[in-house]
Protein backbone atom coordinates (compact mmCIF):
# COMPACT_ATOMS: atom_id res chain seq x y z
CA UNK A 1 0.00 0.00 0.00
CA UNK A 2 2.70 2.48 0.58
CA UNK A 3 4.81 1.61 -2.38
CA UNK A 4 1.54 2.30 -4.40
CA UNK A 5 0.95 5.81 -2.55
CA UNK A 6 4.49 6.49 -3.76
CA UNK A 7 4.39 5.39 -7.24
CA UNK A 8 0.90 7.70 -7.44
CA UNK A 9 2.57 10.40 -5.59
CA UNK A 10 5.98 10.44 -7.27
CA UNK A 11 4.50 11.71 -10.79
CA UNK A 12 2.24 14.27 -9.55
CA UNK A 13 3.99 17.78 -9.38
CA UNK A 14 1.43 20.37 -8.28
CA UNK A 15 4.01 22.82 -9.82
CA UNK A 16 3.08 22.18 -13.05
CA UNK A 17 -1.04 23.37 -11.96
CA UNK A 18 0.16 25.88 -9.50
CA UNK A 19 -1.27 29.08 -11.48
CA UNK A 20 -4.55 27.11 -12.10
CA UNK A 21 -5.00 25.83 -9.29
CA UNK A 22 -4.48 29.12 -7.90
CA UNK A 23 -7.34 30.76 -9.76
CA UNK A 24 -9.83 27.70 -9.25
CA UNK A 25 -9.53 28.41 -5.66
CA UNK A 26 -9.86 32.00 -5.73
CA UNK A 27 -12.92 31.36 -7.58
CA UNK A 28 -14.26 28.53 -5.22
CA UNK A 29 -13.84 30.36 -2.53
CA UNK A 30 -15.65 33.75 -4.35
CA UNK A 31 -18.73 31.11 -4.60
CA UNK A 32 -18.79 30.67 -1.29
CA UNK A 33 -18.49 33.89 0.18
CA UNK A 34 -21.03 34.63 -2.56
CA UNK A 35 -23.46 32.46 -0.55
CA UNK A 36 -23.10 34.57 2.84
CA UNK A 37 -23.80 38.39 1.56
CA UNK A 38 -27.03 39.52 0.09
CA UNK A 39 -28.21 39.43 -3.58
CA UNK A 40 -27.08 42.13 -5.52
CA UNK A 41 -23.37 43.09 -4.34
CA UNK A 42 -21.17 42.58 -6.30
CA UNK A 43 -17.94 44.87 -6.15
CA UNK A 44 -16.31 42.55 -3.45
CA UNK A 45 -16.97 39.64 -6.83
CA UNK A 46 -14.87 42.29 -8.92
CA UNK A 47 -11.71 43.13 -6.83
CA UNK A 48 -11.45 39.08 -5.39
CA UNK A 49 -11.51 38.05 -8.85
CA UNK A 50 -9.22 40.38 -10.17
CA UNK A 51 -6.21 39.58 -7.34
CA UNK A 52 -6.97 35.99 -7.94
CA UNK A 53 -6.25 36.75 -11.84
CA UNK A 54 -2.84 39.41 -10.27
CA UNK A 55 -1.77 36.00 -7.91
CA UNK A 56 -2.26 33.94 -10.89
CA UNK A 57 -0.57 36.28 -13.60
CA UNK A 58 2.77 36.44 -10.64
CA UNK A 59 3.03 32.89 -10.29
CA UNK A 60 2.63 32.27 -14.17
CA UNK A 61 5.32 35.11 -14.38
CA UNK A 62 7.93 33.20 -12.15
CA UNK A 63 7.41 30.17 -13.89
CA UNK A 64 8.46 31.53 -17.21
CA UNK A 65 11.89 30.11 -18.22
CA UNK A 66 11.45 27.44 -15.52
CA UNK A 67 9.31 24.55 -16.96
CA UNK A 68 7.17 22.21 -15.02
CA UNK A 69 5.98 19.02 -16.05
CA UNK A 70 3.51 16.92 -13.73
CA UNK A 71 0.70 14.29 -13.61
CA UNK A 72 2.69 11.59 -16.05
CA UNK A 73 3.42 14.32 -18.32
CA UNK A 74 -0.23 14.98 -18.21
CA UNK A 75 0.84 18.45 -18.16
CA UNK A 76 3.23 20.77 -19.24
CA UNK A 77 3.60 24.47 -17.79
CA UNK A 78 6.48 25.07 -20.23
CA UNK A 79 7.19 28.51 -22.07
CA UNK A 80 4.49 28.34 -24.39
CA UNK A 81 1.74 27.52 -21.42
CA UNK A 82 2.75 30.51 -20.05
CA UNK A 83 2.31 32.95 -22.63
CA UNK A 84 -0.86 31.77 -23.64
CA UNK A 85 -2.26 32.19 -19.80
CA UNK A 86 -0.82 35.52 -19.54
CA UNK A 87 -3.20 36.48 -22.72
CA UNK A 88 -5.99 35.11 -21.09
CA UNK A 89 -5.59 36.33 -17.97
CA UNK A 90 -5.57 39.71 -19.70
CA UNK A 91 -8.55 38.78 -21.63
CA UNK A 92 -10.18 38.00 -18.03
CA UNK A 93 -8.91 41.12 -16.24
CA UNK A 94 -10.42 43.11 -18.89
CA UNK A 95 -13.68 41.69 -19.34
CA UNK A 96 -14.19 41.79 -15.43
CA UNK A 97 -13.06 45.02 -15.54
CA UNK A 98 -15.92 46.34 -17.52
CA UNK A 99 -18.48 43.66 -16.47
CA UNK A 100 -19.53 45.85 -13.15
CA UNK A 101 -20.88 48.44 -14.67
CA UNK A 102 -22.48 46.57 -17.42
CA UNK A 103 -24.39 44.29 -15.41
CA UNK A 104 -25.67 46.18 -12.70
CA UNK A 105 -27.26 48.57 -15.58
CA UNK A 106 -28.97 45.67 -16.97
CA UNK A 107 -30.55 44.58 -13.87
CA UNK A 108 -28.43 41.47 -13.42
CA UNK A 109 -26.30 41.97 -10.44
CA UNK A 110 -25.73 38.74 -9.88
CA UNK A 111 -21.77 37.85 -8.33
CA UNK A 112 -21.62 33.90 -9.64
CA UNK A 113 -20.53 35.99 -13.10
CA UNK A 114 -17.30 36.51 -11.62
CA UNK A 115 -16.23 32.81 -10.53
CA UNK A 116 -17.78 31.59 -13.96
CA UNK A 117 -15.27 33.86 -15.75
CA UNK A 118 -12.25 32.39 -13.89
CA UNK A 119 -13.27 28.94 -13.94
CA UNK A 120 -13.22 29.72 -17.71
CA UNK A 121 -9.85 30.83 -17.42
CA UNK A 122 -8.59 27.98 -15.72
CA UNK A 123 -10.40 25.59 -18.12
CA UNK A 124 -8.12 27.59 -20.81
CA UNK A 125 -4.81 27.73 -19.02
CA UNK A 126 -5.55 23.89 -18.90
CA UNK A 127 -6.19 23.58 -22.62
CA UNK A 128 -2.49 25.55 -22.85
CA UNK A 129 -0.45 23.34 -20.98
CA UNK A 130 -2.21 20.06 -21.37
CA UNK A 131 0.61 17.41 -23.32
CA UNK A 132 -2.17 14.58 -23.02
CA UNK A 133 -5.60 14.17 -24.85
CA UNK A 134 -7.46 14.05 -21.82
CA UNK A 135 -5.93 16.94 -19.91
CA UNK A 136 -6.88 19.40 -22.94
CA UNK A 137 -10.26 17.65 -23.24
CA UNK A 138 -11.18 18.50 -19.54
CA UNK A 139 -9.76 21.73 -19.89
CA UNK A 140 -11.58 22.34 -23.00
CA UNK A 141 -15.18 21.20 -20.98
CA UNK A 142 -14.26 23.14 -18.15
CA UNK A 143 -14.00 26.33 -20.30
CA UNK A 144 -16.98 25.57 -22.90
CA UNK A 145 -19.51 24.78 -19.90
CA UNK A 146 -18.67 27.79 -18.01
CA UNK A 147 -19.04 29.96 -21.02
CA UNK A 148 -22.35 28.07 -22.56
CA UNK A 149 -23.79 29.75 -18.60
CA UNK A 150 -22.05 32.76 -19.21
CA UNK A 151 -23.48 33.27 -23.30
CA UNK A 152 -27.04 32.81 -21.51
CA UNK A 153 -26.50 34.51 -18.39
CA UNK A 154 -29.12 36.88 -18.66
CA UNK A 155 -32.33 34.39 -18.82
CA UNK A 156 -35.19 36.72 -18.62
CA UNK A 157 -33.57 37.99 -22.08
CA UNK A 158 -34.78 35.90 -25.09
CA UNK A 159 -31.56 37.07 -27.05
CA UNK A 160 -29.13 35.94 -24.37
CA UNK A 161 -31.31 32.41 -23.78
CA UNK A 162 -30.97 31.86 -27.91
CA UNK A 163 -27.49 32.57 -27.89
CA UNK A 164 -26.46 30.51 -24.68
CA UNK A 165 -28.85 27.24 -26.11
CA UNK A 166 -27.23 28.11 -29.25
CA UNK A 167 -23.69 27.78 -28.16
CA UNK A 168 -24.71 24.79 -25.52
CA UNK A 169 -26.17 22.79 -28.54
CA UNK A 170 -23.70 23.32 -31.27
CA UNK A 171 -20.77 23.18 -28.53
CA UNK A 172 -21.99 19.86 -27.22
CA UNK A 173 -21.97 18.69 -31.10
CA UNK A 174 -18.69 19.34 -31.73
CA UNK A 175 -17.12 18.45 -28.68
CA UNK A 176 -18.49 15.03 -30.17
CA UNK A 177 -16.78 15.21 -33.18
CA UNK A 178 -13.22 15.89 -31.02
CA UNK A 179 -13.58 13.35 -28.74
CA UNK A 180 -14.45 10.57 -32.17
CA UNK A 181 -11.59 11.95 -33.47
CA UNK A 182 -9.54 11.27 -30.12
CA UNK A 183 -10.36 8.08 -29.86
CA UNK A 184 -9.81 6.81 -33.37
CA UNK A 185 -6.52 8.32 -32.75
CA UNK A 186 -6.00 6.45 -29.73
CA UNK A 187 -7.11 3.52 -31.89
CA UNK A 188 -4.09 3.71 -34.25
CA UNK A 189 -1.43 4.71 -31.86
CA UNK A 190 -2.35 3.15 -28.25
CA UNK A 191 -2.10 6.37 -26.19
CA UNK A 192 -3.40 9.39 -24.97
CA UNK A 193 -0.29 11.19 -24.56
CA UNK A 194 0.52 13.58 -27.55
CA UNK A 195 4.10 13.10 -27.25
CA UNK A 196 3.84 9.38 -27.77
CA UNK A 197 1.00 9.73 -30.66
CA UNK A 198 3.91 11.69 -32.74
CA UNK A 199 6.90 9.21 -31.72
CA UNK A 200 4.07 6.03 -33.02
CA UNK A 201 2.99 8.20 -36.45
CA UNK A 202 6.53 9.38 -37.05
CA UNK A 203 7.80 5.84 -36.34
CA UNK A 204 5.23 3.98 -38.85
CA UNK A 205 5.37 6.21 -42.26
CA UNK A 206 2.87 3.87 -43.77
CA UNK A 207 0.48 4.10 -41.12
CA UNK A 208 0.01 7.54 -42.59
CA UNK A 209 -2.41 6.11 -45.75
CA UNK A 210 -3.94 4.00 -42.67
CA UNK A 211 -8.03 5.78 -43.19
CA UNK A 212 -8.37 5.44 -39.10
CA UNK A 213 -5.78 7.93 -39.05
CA UNK A 214 -6.89 10.48 -41.51
CA UNK A 215 -10.31 10.53 -40.24
CA UNK A 216 -8.87 10.97 -36.93
CA UNK A 217 -7.29 13.93 -37.81
CA UNK A 218 -10.24 15.21 -39.87
CA UNK A 219 -12.40 15.30 -36.87
CA UNK A 220 -10.42 16.42 -33.99
CA UNK A 221 -9.55 19.80 -36.57
CA UNK A 222 -13.21 19.88 -37.30
CA UNK A 223 -13.92 20.19 -33.33
CA UNK A 224 -10.99 22.35 -32.70
CA UNK A 225 -11.71 24.61 -35.71
CA UNK A 226 -15.57 25.26 -34.35
CA UNK A 227 -14.16 26.68 -31.21
CA UNK A 228 -11.62 29.11 -33.22
CA UNK A 229 -14.64 30.01 -35.42
CA UNK A 230 -12.81 29.26 -38.72
CA UNK A 231 -15.06 28.83 -41.98
CA UNK A 232 -17.28 26.72 -42.46
CA UNK A 233 -17.75 26.20 -38.72
CA UNK A 234 -18.42 29.58 -38.31
CA UNK A 235 -21.88 29.87 -38.42
CA UNK A 236 -22.81 29.86 -34.62
CA UNK A 237 -20.49 32.93 -34.36
CA UNK A 238 -22.79 35.95 -35.32
CA UNK A 239 -25.90 34.81 -33.39
CA UNK A 240 -23.83 33.85 -30.42
CA UNK A 241 -21.60 37.28 -30.31
CA UNK A 242 -24.41 39.10 -31.09
CA UNK A 243 -27.26 37.84 -28.08
CA UNK A 244 -24.46 37.43 -25.76
CA UNK A 245 -23.69 39.90 -22.65
CA UNK A 246 -21.26 42.09 -24.69
CA UNK A 247 -18.31 41.85 -22.30
CA UNK A 248 -18.99 38.05 -22.72
CA UNK A 249 -18.62 38.46 -26.36
CA UNK A 250 -15.44 40.08 -25.61
CA UNK A 251 -13.94 37.57 -23.24
CA UNK A 252 -15.15 34.66 -26.29
CA UNK A 253 -13.38 36.50 -29.10
CA UNK A 254 -10.39 36.71 -26.61
CA UNK A 255 -9.53 34.20 -24.43
CA UNK A 256 -11.59 30.81 -25.29
CA UNK A 257 -10.43 31.67 -28.88
CA UNK A 258 -6.55 31.81 -28.25
CA UNK A 259 -7.04 28.39 -25.71
CA UNK A 260 -8.33 26.91 -29.26
CA UNK A 261 -5.55 27.94 -31.22
CA UNK A 262 -3.04 27.26 -28.06
CA UNK A 263 -4.50 23.60 -28.20
CA UNK A 264 -4.62 22.90 -31.40
CA UNK A 265 -1.42 23.94 -32.22
CA UNK A 266 0.15 22.03 -29.53
CA UNK A 267 -1.69 18.65 -30.85
CA UNK A 268 -0.98 19.49 -34.46
CA UNK A 269 3.25 20.36 -33.77
CA UNK A 270 3.62 17.25 -30.88
CA UNK A 271 1.11 14.56 -32.55
CA UNK A 272 0.86 15.26 -36.52
CA UNK A 273 4.67 16.95 -37.06
CA UNK A 274 5.11 13.60 -39.72
CA UNK A 275 1.64 14.97 -41.32
CA UNK A 276 3.13 18.45 -41.93
CA UNK A 277 2.50 18.64 -45.37
CA UNK A 278 -1.17 17.24 -45.44
CA UNK A 279 -2.54 19.16 -42.53
CA UNK A 280 -1.01 22.62 -43.53
CA UNK A 281 -2.39 21.92 -47.04
CA UNK A 282 -6.08 21.52 -45.56
CA UNK A 283 -5.38 25.19 -43.11
CA UNK A 284 -4.20 26.51 -46.24
CA UNK A 285 -7.85 26.37 -47.84
CA UNK A 286 -9.29 26.97 -44.57
CA UNK A 287 -7.11 29.98 -43.67
CA UNK A 288 -8.16 31.58 -47.47
CA UNK A 289 -12.19 30.94 -46.94
CA UNK A 290 -12.03 32.20 -43.34
CA UNK A 291 -10.64 35.18 -43.75
CA UNK A 292 -12.97 35.83 -47.10
CA UNK A 293 -15.62 34.63 -45.13
CA UNK A 294 -15.72 36.76 -42.58
CA UNK A 295 -14.45 39.97 -44.02
CA UNK A 296 -16.91 39.99 -46.76
CA UNK A 297 -20.01 38.97 -45.00
CA UNK A 298 -18.72 41.74 -42.37
CA UNK A 299 -19.23 44.45 -44.99
CA UNK A 300 -23.06 44.27 -45.37
CA UNK A 301 -23.49 43.98 -41.08
CA UNK A 302 -25.41 46.98 -39.56
CA UNK A 303 -25.06 45.91 -36.02
CA UNK A 304 -21.63 46.88 -34.41
CA UNK A 305 -21.43 43.95 -32.25
CA UNK A 306 -22.46 41.49 -35.23
CA UNK A 307 -19.44 43.48 -37.69
CA UNK A 308 -17.10 42.50 -34.92
CA UNK A 309 -18.44 39.22 -34.82
CA UNK A 310 -17.62 38.39 -38.01
CA UNK A 311 -14.11 40.66 -37.96
CA UNK A 312 -13.12 37.64 -35.19
CA UNK A 313 -14.10 35.12 -37.59
CA UNK A 314 -11.41 36.59 -40.16
CA UNK A 315 -9.03 37.44 -37.83
CA UNK A 316 -9.11 33.80 -36.32
CA UNK A 317 -8.25 33.30 -40.25
CA UNK A 318 -4.96 35.61 -39.91
CA UNK A 319 -3.82 33.95 -37.54
CA UNK A 320 -4.29 30.31 -39.05
CA UNK A 321 -1.57 31.75 -41.74
CA UNK A 322 0.42 31.51 -38.98
CA UNK A 323 -0.30 28.14 -38.38
CA UNK A 324 -0.25 27.20 -42.61
CA UNK A 325 3.18 28.94 -42.32
CA UNK A 326 4.35 26.24 -39.62
CA UNK A 327 7.82 27.88 -38.80
CA UNK A 328 9.31 29.63 -35.87
CA UNK A 329 8.07 33.09 -36.85
CA UNK A 330 4.66 31.85 -37.76
CA UNK A 331 3.83 30.44 -34.47
CA UNK A 332 5.01 32.71 -32.54
CA UNK A 333 3.16 35.22 -34.65
CA UNK A 334 0.24 33.42 -33.58
CA UNK A 335 1.62 34.19 -30.00
CA UNK A 336 1.81 37.64 -30.62
CA UNK A 337 -1.36 38.29 -32.74
CA UNK A 338 -3.29 36.80 -30.14
CA UNK A 339 -2.08 38.92 -27.26
CA UNK A 340 -2.97 42.23 -29.54
CA UNK A 341 -6.03 40.93 -30.65
CA UNK A 342 -7.10 40.77 -26.87
CA UNK A 343 -6.27 44.53 -26.67
CA UNK A 344 -7.67 45.58 -29.64
CA UNK A 345 -10.57 43.71 -29.72
CA UNK A 346 -12.08 44.10 -25.73
CA UNK A 347 -10.92 47.57 -26.37
CA UNK A 348 -13.43 47.67 -28.67
CA UNK A 349 -16.27 46.07 -26.95
CA UNK A 350 -15.52 48.29 -23.75
CA UNK A 351 -16.47 51.34 -25.97
CA UNK A 352 -19.64 49.41 -26.71
CA UNK A 353 -20.07 48.33 -23.17
CA UNK A 354 -20.20 52.32 -22.58
CA UNK A 355 -22.04 53.03 -25.61
CA UNK A 356 -25.56 51.59 -24.65
CA UNK A 357 -27.70 53.01 -22.01
CA UNK A 358 -30.40 50.38 -19.57
CA UNK A 359 -32.12 47.81 -21.85
CA UNK A 360 -31.45 49.62 -24.98
CA UNK A 361 -27.75 49.02 -26.61
CA UNK A 362 -26.61 51.34 -28.94
CA UNK A 363 -24.91 49.14 -31.29
CA UNK A 364 -26.27 50.04 -34.82
CA UNK A 365 -24.55 52.49 -37.04
CA UNK A 366 -26.92 54.87 -36.84
CA UNK A 367 -26.61 54.44 -33.36
CA UNK A 368 -23.24 56.04 -33.37
CA UNK A 369 -23.65 59.06 -35.66
CA UNK A 370 -21.42 62.10 -33.94
CA UNK A 371 -20.78 59.62 -31.10
CA UNK A 372 -17.19 61.01 -31.53
CA UNK A 373 -17.81 64.38 -30.95
CA UNK A 374 -20.54 63.81 -28.18
CA UNK A 375 -17.67 61.17 -26.15
CA UNK A 376 -14.27 62.70 -27.56
CA UNK A 377 -12.25 60.43 -25.50
CA UNK A 378 -14.09 57.27 -26.59
CA UNK A 379 -14.61 58.63 -29.97
CA UNK A 380 -10.65 58.58 -29.74
CA UNK A 381 -10.31 54.67 -27.78
CA UNK A 382 -12.32 53.64 -30.57
CA UNK A 383 -10.78 55.03 -33.53
CA UNK A 384 -7.41 53.87 -32.04
CA UNK A 385 -8.61 50.02 -31.78
CA UNK A 386 -10.44 50.06 -35.11
CA UNK A 387 -7.00 51.61 -36.48
CA UNK A 388 -5.69 48.19 -34.78
CA UNK A 389 -7.71 46.06 -36.00
CA UNK A 390 -7.86 47.08 -39.80
CA UNK A 391 -4.14 46.54 -38.97
CA UNK A 392 -2.33 50.25 -39.45
CA UNK A 393 0.62 51.41 -38.12
CA UNK A 394 2.31 51.99 -35.23
CA UNK A 395 -0.60 49.37 -33.77
CA UNK A 396 -0.23 45.97 -32.42
CA UNK A 397 -2.41 44.56 -35.08
CA UNK A 398 0.03 45.99 -37.47
CA UNK A 399 2.77 44.40 -35.71
CA UNK A 400 0.81 40.88 -35.59
CA UNK A 401 -0.38 40.97 -38.81
CA UNK A 402 3.53 41.78 -40.18
CA UNK A 403 4.98 38.70 -38.48
CA UNK A 404 2.08 36.24 -39.09
CA UNK A 405 2.24 37.21 -42.88
CA UNK A 406 6.22 37.36 -42.61
CA UNK A 407 6.29 33.85 -41.19
CA UNK A 408 4.07 32.59 -44.53
CA UNK A 409 6.16 34.72 -46.92
CA UNK A 410 9.24 33.01 -45.20
CA UNK A 411 7.57 29.80 -45.30
CA UNK A 412 6.57 30.19 -49.28
CA UNK A 413 3.17 30.79 -49.22
CA UNK A 414 3.83 33.59 -51.23
CA UNK A 415 -0.02 34.23 -52.42
CA UNK A 416 -1.33 33.27 -48.75
CA UNK A 417 -0.01 36.67 -47.54
CA UNK A 418 -1.19 38.23 -50.62
CA UNK A 419 -4.56 36.93 -49.74
CA UNK A 420 -4.40 37.81 -46.34
CA UNK A 421 -3.23 41.40 -47.35
CA UNK A 422 -6.02 41.77 -49.84
CA UNK A 423 -8.28 40.93 -47.15
CA UNK A 424 -7.23 43.35 -44.68
CA UNK A 425 -7.63 45.79 -47.48
CA UNK A 426 -11.25 44.99 -48.02
CA UNK A 427 -11.50 45.24 -43.82
CA UNK A 428 -10.38 48.79 -44.07
CA UNK A 429 -13.97 49.81 -45.45
CA UNK A 430 -16.08 48.02 -43.12
CA UNK A 431 -14.21 49.70 -39.85
CA UNK A 432 -13.65 52.72 -41.29
CA UNK A 433 -17.67 53.40 -42.03
CA UNK A 434 -17.83 52.94 -38.01
CA UNK A 435 -15.48 55.96 -37.90
CA UNK A 436 -17.13 58.28 -40.45
CA UNK A 437 -20.46 57.61 -38.84
CA UNK A 438 -18.51 58.87 -35.71
CA UNK A 439 -16.98 61.82 -37.24
CA UNK A 440 -18.76 62.57 -39.79
CA UNK A 441 -22.66 62.45 -39.49
CA UNK A 442 -24.36 64.58 -36.99
CA UNK A 443 -25.53 63.20 -33.84
CA UNK A 444 -29.29 61.42 -34.08
CA UNK A 445 -29.11 61.77 -30.38
CA UNK A 446 -27.92 63.22 -27.49
CA UNK A 447 -25.35 61.03 -25.40
CA UNK A 448 -25.77 62.62 -21.86
CA UNK A 449 -26.52 59.62 -20.42
CA UNK A 450 -23.10 57.92 -21.03
CA UNK A 451 -21.12 57.71 -18.04
CA UNK A 452 -17.89 56.62 -17.80
CA UNK A 453 -16.88 54.51 -14.71
CA UNK A 454 -13.67 54.23 -13.65
CA UNK A 455 -13.35 50.47 -13.93
CA UNK A 456 -14.16 50.78 -17.46
CA UNK A 457 -12.23 53.57 -18.11
CA UNK A 458 -9.15 51.74 -16.62
CA UNK A 459 -9.91 48.62 -18.58
CA UNK A 460 -9.97 51.06 -21.82
CA UNK A 461 -6.42 52.74 -20.69
CA UNK A 462 -4.93 49.32 -20.04
CA UNK A 463 -6.01 48.47 -23.75
CA UNK A 464 -4.76 51.41 -25.44
CA UNK A 465 -1.45 50.82 -23.72
CA UNK A 466 -1.31 47.42 -24.60
CA UNK A 467 -2.33 48.66 -28.14
CA UNK A 468 0.62 50.92 -28.38
CA UNK A 469 3.09 49.32 -26.58
CA UNK A 470 2.82 46.07 -29.03
CA UNK A 471 2.64 48.59 -31.89
CA UNK A 472 5.47 50.40 -31.23
CA UNK A 473 8.01 47.98 -29.32
CA UNK A 474 6.94 44.77 -30.46
CA UNK A 475 10.33 42.96 -30.34
CA UNK A 476 10.54 42.49 -26.70
CA UNK A 477 7.36 40.80 -26.71
CA UNK A 478 7.95 39.06 -30.14
CA UNK A 479 11.38 38.02 -28.53
CA UNK A 480 9.15 36.67 -25.31
CA UNK A 481 7.05 34.32 -27.87
CA UNK A 482 9.65 32.81 -29.41
CA UNK A 483 11.37 31.86 -26.76
CA UNK A 484 7.77 30.29 -25.85
CA UNK A 485 6.97 27.99 -29.01
CA UNK A 486 8.31 24.88 -30.09
CA UNK B 1 -16.72 -14.22 -32.65
CA UNK B 2 -17.42 -10.61 -31.84
CA UNK B 3 -13.89 -8.82 -32.48
CA UNK B 4 -12.85 -5.10 -32.36
CA UNK B 5 -14.32 -4.57 -35.90
CA UNK B 6 -17.83 -5.31 -34.71
CA UNK B 7 -17.57 -3.31 -32.03
CA UNK B 8 -16.44 -0.05 -34.07
CA UNK B 9 -18.67 -0.61 -36.52
CA UNK B 10 -21.56 -0.38 -34.39
CA UNK B 11 -20.24 2.40 -32.80
CA UNK B 12 -19.34 4.10 -36.19
CA UNK B 13 -23.26 3.60 -36.81
CA UNK B 14 -24.06 4.81 -33.44
CA UNK B 15 -22.20 8.09 -34.36
CA UNK B 16 -23.74 8.19 -37.76
CA UNK B 17 -27.36 8.39 -36.41
CA UNK B 18 -26.42 10.74 -33.49
CA UNK B 19 -24.94 13.02 -36.32
CA UNK B 20 -28.49 12.34 -38.57
CA UNK B 21 -30.20 12.92 -35.90
CA UNK B 22 -28.79 15.91 -34.89
CA UNK B 23 -28.91 17.58 -38.27
CA UNK B 24 -32.51 16.85 -38.33
CA UNK B 25 -34.39 17.01 -35.13
CA UNK B 26 -36.26 20.57 -34.52
CA UNK B 27 -36.37 19.52 -31.00
CA UNK B 28 -33.74 20.66 -29.00
CA UNK B 29 -34.17 18.15 -26.06
CA UNK B 30 -34.32 15.16 -28.97
CA UNK B 31 -30.82 17.15 -30.27
CA UNK B 32 -29.41 16.97 -26.76
CA UNK B 33 -30.50 13.45 -26.74
CA UNK B 34 -28.48 12.92 -30.10
CA UNK B 35 -25.66 14.14 -28.71
CA UNK B 36 -25.14 11.95 -26.00
CA UNK B 37 -25.89 9.28 -28.39
CA UNK B 38 -22.82 10.45 -29.93
CA UNK B 39 -20.56 10.41 -26.81
CA UNK B 40 -21.92 7.20 -26.29
CA UNK B 41 -20.71 5.61 -29.30
CA UNK B 42 -17.25 7.63 -28.79
CA UNK B 43 -17.48 5.74 -25.09
CA UNK B 44 -18.16 1.96 -26.87
CA UNK B 45 -15.25 3.43 -29.10
CA UNK B 46 -13.18 3.36 -26.67
CA UNK B 47 -14.02 0.87 -24.44
CA UNK B 48 -13.29 -1.59 -27.73
CA UNK B 49 -10.36 -0.27 -29.06
CA UNK B 50 -8.78 0.08 -24.85
CA UNK B 51 -9.75 -4.11 -24.45
CA UNK B 52 -8.28 -4.58 -27.41
CA UNK B 53 -5.06 -2.80 -27.16
CA UNK B 54 -5.25 -3.83 -23.58
CA UNK B 55 -4.43 -0.58 -22.11
CA UNK B 56 -6.14 1.65 -19.52
CA UNK B 57 -6.25 4.90 -20.95
CA UNK B 58 -9.25 4.59 -23.29
CA UNK B 59 -11.08 3.77 -19.85
CA UNK B 60 -9.91 6.18 -18.07
CA UNK B 61 -10.95 8.37 -20.88
CA UNK B 62 -14.65 6.82 -20.83
CA UNK B 63 -14.37 8.24 -17.33
CA UNK B 64 -14.07 11.79 -18.17
CA UNK B 65 -16.47 11.74 -21.30
CA UNK B 66 -18.98 10.79 -18.73
CA UNK B 67 -18.71 13.02 -16.23
CA UNK B 68 -18.18 15.88 -18.52
CA UNK B 69 -21.53 14.46 -20.01
CA UNK B 70 -23.02 15.24 -17.27
CA UNK B 71 -22.37 18.49 -15.94
CA UNK B 72 -22.76 19.21 -19.71
CA UNK B 73 -26.39 17.79 -19.13
CA UNK B 74 -26.49 19.96 -15.85
CA UNK B 75 -26.01 23.35 -17.82
CA UNK B 76 -27.82 22.51 -21.11
CA UNK B 77 -30.59 21.38 -19.57
CA UNK B 78 -31.08 24.78 -17.35
CA UNK B 79 -30.26 27.01 -20.23
CA UNK B 80 -33.58 25.11 -22.62
CA UNK B 81 -35.94 25.98 -19.29
CA UNK B 82 -34.80 29.21 -19.52
CA UNK B 83 -35.25 29.60 -23.02
CA UNK B 84 -38.93 27.86 -22.72
CA UNK B 85 -40.00 30.24 -19.86
CA UNK B 86 -39.67 32.58 -22.52
CA UNK B 87 -40.53 31.37 -25.47
CA UNK B 88 -42.98 28.67 -24.46
CA UNK B 89 -40.93 26.22 -26.43
CA UNK B 90 -37.74 24.47 -27.08
CA UNK B 91 -38.24 24.61 -30.82
CA UNK B 92 -35.05 25.03 -32.05
CA UNK B 93 -36.95 26.76 -35.53
CA UNK B 94 -37.81 29.41 -32.67
CA UNK B 95 -34.17 30.24 -31.92
CA UNK B 96 -34.79 32.64 -34.83
CA UNK B 97 -34.56 36.19 -33.08
CA UNK B 98 -31.07 36.73 -34.98
CA UNK B 99 -30.11 36.80 -38.45
CA UNK B 100 -27.80 37.31 -40.91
Amino acid sequence: MENLVQIALQNVNLGAILPSLILTCFGMGLLLINVFLPRGTTRHAVWISLIGLVVTGFFVYTGWGNPQYGFNDAVAMDNYAAFFSIIFLFAAGLTILMSDEYLTREGYPVSEYYPLVLFTTAGAMWMASGTDMMTIFLGLEVLSISLYVLAGFFRGQVRSNEAGLKYFLLGAFSTGFLLYGIALIYGVTGSTKLTEIGIYLNAHGSLLENPMTLAGLVLLSIGFLFKIAAAPFHMWTPDVYEGAPTPITAFMSAGPKAAAFAAFLRIMEYCFFSLKPEWTAMLWVLAVLTMIVGNVIAISQTNIKRMLAYSSIAHAGYAMVGMVAANEIGYSGILFYMLAYTFMNIGAFAVLVLAGKKGEENLTLEGFSGFGFKRPFLGVAMTIFLFSLMGLPPTAGFAGKFYIFAGAIKAGYIWLAVIGVLNSAVSLYYYLRIMVYMYFRDPSEDYAWVTMPVTVMISIVIAIIGVFYLGIIPGEVMELAKLAVF
Amino acid sequence: MISVYHYMSVSAILFAMGTYGVLTRRNAIVIFMCIELMLNSVNLTFIALSNHLQSMDGQIFVFFVMTVAAAEAAVGLALMIAFYRNRESIDVDNINLMKL
